[in-house]
């Protein structure tokens, strides 16, 4: 039984980690710009598509397997570093000053047209990279085998929350960041190109949904639509955890990880509402999520 | 001088039959070209696209060419209802051929009976369509899922008769769980002594299965059921691939004949696949029929992939459209069918397929055979093909007309096994 309880645990802890990938992009740039960016899925389906094919190509071209793990993390880096600043100076900056509603319909647009671009580049074949997932092969965890490349993306999830928690808290970057976050116009006063940090933080948000997409193509088949199942989990993490909160996002993935796995072992029926289960009991506690704050609307 | 006045009536009422043809038939094909489910739709398409070419080069049916107006299936039943009003009312096509999904097929159908519109539903699989109600308008060219799982019953116990345990995997919605249903209910039927150790229900598209995984590992059942499709079937195949699945039991996945081709060498021998019906580009008695082959090597040569059920079913629809067509032509004389003269031309109609024979019953519903068989990798193709393949003949997987298909599976007996063929 205890091994059960383990391997649910161990379950919850993976899936964890994959949803916090996701939503960690999404909510940090809610923190930043203020902006709930419905686009992050397509940034996702985007990522794992650049790094399948990339990976497809040093396996295939250059036929050496174990470089397709570079090849992921240089996906999340052209995708962030590419479509981030492109996307945010050229559609995003006219959106900043404008009244919620519209920079929602903003980014869905975004996401219906980058939805359309893969289409076009990608076609509508699953596309899929065995190389990363393969040459780890699996460890006998709690009595069955379990894959070693999930266990990795646990410790890239928790590189990449101590990551983001050392860059905000521990580097000057990190403070002007949250300088612009508290209060802009000040911060703007002395001296601080605000817009750069916009453009940083969104690329980052980009580069992270990325990541998110090209480390789950290993496991993940990569197809039409991938983008729109991602985007609804990702916002249930977010509500779970509190906009803009990154350490929250975390949490809230854990739970819904958790939860999910639970249900799996005990009431296989509620595998697909425990992340809204989980949410809805969440927010009726705490209607802005465990980690959020409450907004003061400035008048 | 009489004989050659005969000849001039004649030739007068076949110019004024003649000229009463239409233009152009003019058919509503609808199917996803966008979404998870275009693995499914862009298949149908490239048959239909592929035999309305061929068709028209030879001069369409009776002469009269056949012009497709292809509509996305994408977006939900609402949509569609919308749609297949557009297509009759303002695109005033003469049918409509279509719908993979079981969702669109149920909101749709009542729609064109309202519209009195020839309706031939192509692929969708829920049995519920004319189960429940009857029609005048609307067909269905295709089996559905009874015969998937029914199949696929008969042929673990044929291939495997000392299975004890069983668990299913399937996508939490109707499809999946209509087939989980029917599955169960046949191998509880076929094997009393059959225990479900597990019944899981990820989302649709869910794409991770880890935990999945994890419990059907260690619940180790001899034979794991899956009617999963498109990405999920190759995210589950891949992922349980990496951790010994396939090793530890047996896994049969109903619909798994369109993903072959996409899961190339990953997938392992001697897993269990179906192709929702007969439908196998190197089916066991008609691989060599010279139609068959022309359109499988057609297709490879315009598409650069072999033809999966998705297509085949696509084509059923089109044949029986056209053998539709050609009876009615008998029945009047050579008049041009009105749309009721064509709907009743489709009842009872036999009509060779590809791969075998459809008939389309008094219920509307066309019953066909089913193929199961065991993945191998070969040297000569890049994926697994099939061996050990079982051809069930129509009437052992389909339920009789005015049955219920669940109420059915439960009336199935032991003794059933005995009828099937041994596999070859």
């Amino acid at each position: 039984m205890s091994g059960l309880l383990f391997l649910a645990l161990l379950d919850g802890l993976v899936y964890g980690s994959l949803l916090f990938l996701v939503a960690v992009g999404l909510t940090m740039v809610y923190g930043v710009l203020r902006i709930l960016n419905i686009a992050h899925g397509s940034f996702y389906a985007l990522g794992a598509y650049v790094g399948v094919v990339l990976g497809l190509f040093v396996t295939q071209t250059l036929g050496n397997p174990w470089l397709s793990y570079p090849a992921l993390l240089l996906a999340a880096v052209l995708v962030g570093g590419v479509l981030g600043p492109l996307v945010e100076r050229f559609v995003l900056r006219w959106a900043y000053a404008r009244p919620e509603v519209l920079q929602l319909l903003i980014t869905f647009s975004l996401f219906l047209i980058l939805e359309d671009v893969q289409k076009l580049v990608f076609g509508v074949q699953p596309y899929f990279l065995d190389a990363p997932f393969q040459l780890l092969g699996s460890a006998e965890l709690g009595g069955v085998p379990y894959a070693r490349y999930q266990l990795v993306l646990v410790l890239v999830a928790l590189g990449v929350l101590l990551g983001l928690r050392f860059l905000l808290r521990g580097t000057p970057l990190g403070k002007i960041l949250v300088a612009v976050v508290a209060d802009r116009e000040m911060a703007q006063a002395l001296g601080v190109n605000a817009g750069r940090v916009y453009l940083l933080a969104f690329s980052l948000g980009v580069g992270l949904a990325a990541l998110g997409g090209a480390l789950a193509s290993p496991t993940v088949t990569i197809a039409p639509g991938l983008g729109a199942e991602v985007i609804v989990l990702s916002f249930a993490v977010v509500a779970v955890g509190g906009l803009g909160q990154i350490e929250g996002a975390a949490i809230g993935a854990l739970l819904i990880g958790l939860g999910r796995s639970l249900a799996v072992y005990l009431v296989p029926e509620l595998d697909v509402v425990v992340p809204y289960l989980v949410m809805v009991l969440v927010l009726l506690v705490r209607p802005v999520g465990l980690l959020g704050t409450v907004e003061v609307r400035r008048i | 001088m009489v004989k050659g006045l005969w000849a001039l009536v004649l030739v007068f009422f076949g110019v004024v039959a003649w000229s009463q043809r239409p233009a152009e038939i003019r058919v509503g094909i609808v199917t996803f070209l966008s979404g998870p489910a275009s693995v499914f739709g862009i298949p149908a398409r490239n048959a239909a696209d592929l035999l309305i070419d061929q068709w028209n080069r030879q001069g369409g049916i009776a002469g009269v060419r056949i012009r497709p107006i292809v509509i996305d299936e994408a977006g939900g039943a609402e949509r569609q209802v919308a749609e297949f009003r557009r297509l009759a009312l303002d695109e005033r096509v003469d049918l409509v051929i279509g719908y993979i999904s079981s969702a669109d097929c149920l909101a749709v159908a009542p729609v064109a009976e309202e519209l009195r519109m020839p309706t031939i539903l192509f692929d969708c699989g829920t049995p519920q369509v004319f189960e429940e109600r009857r029609y005048t308008y609307v067909f269905r060219t295709a089996a559905h899922a009874a015969l998937d799982n029914v199949a696929a019953a008969l042929y673990i116990l044929k291939t495997n008769p000392n299975v004890r345990t069983i668990a299913g995997i399937n996508q939490d919605y109707a499809w999946g769980r209509d087939a989980w249903e029917l599955f169960k209910g046949a191998m509880q039927a076929l094997k009393p002594d059959v225990r479900v150790v597990g019944e899981f229900w990820p989302r649709l598209y869910a794409g991770e299965y880890s935990t999945e995984i994890s419990r059907l590992l260690s619940l180790r059942p001899d034979i794991i059921h899956s009617s999963f499709w498109g990405g999920d079937l190759i995210s589950f195949v891949r992922q349980g691939l990496g951790r010994g699945l396939f090793g530890r039991s047996r896994v049969v996945l109903v619909a798994g004949e369109h993903m072959l081709q996409e899961l190339g060498r990953t997938l392992p021998n001697g897993v269990i696949v179906g192709a929702r019906g007969d439908h196998w580009f190197l089916h066991p008695t008609s691989r060599d029929d010279p139609e068959h082959r022309a359109f499988v090597e057609e297709y490879r040569r315009r598409f650069n992939r072999y033809p999966v059920y998705p297509s085949y079913h696509m084509a059923q629809a089109l044949l029986a459209m056209r053998a539709g067509y050609e009876r009615a032509l008998r029945a009047t004389g050579g008049r041009w069918p009105t749309k009721e003269e064509f709907v009743q031309a489709l009842v009872g109609l036999e009509i060779k397929t590809f791969t075998g024979k459809i008939r389309i019953r008094e219920d509307h519903q066309a019953i066909e055979d089913a193929l199961f068989g065991q993945t191998v990798q070969t040297p000569q193709y890049p994926f697994a093909i099939l061996e050990r393949m079982i051809l069930f003949p129509a009437s052992m997987v389909n339920p009789p007309v005015g049955v219920r298909s669940v109420d059915w599976v439960r009336t199935l007996r032991p003794e059933l096994l005995r009828q099937v063929p041994d596999p070859r």
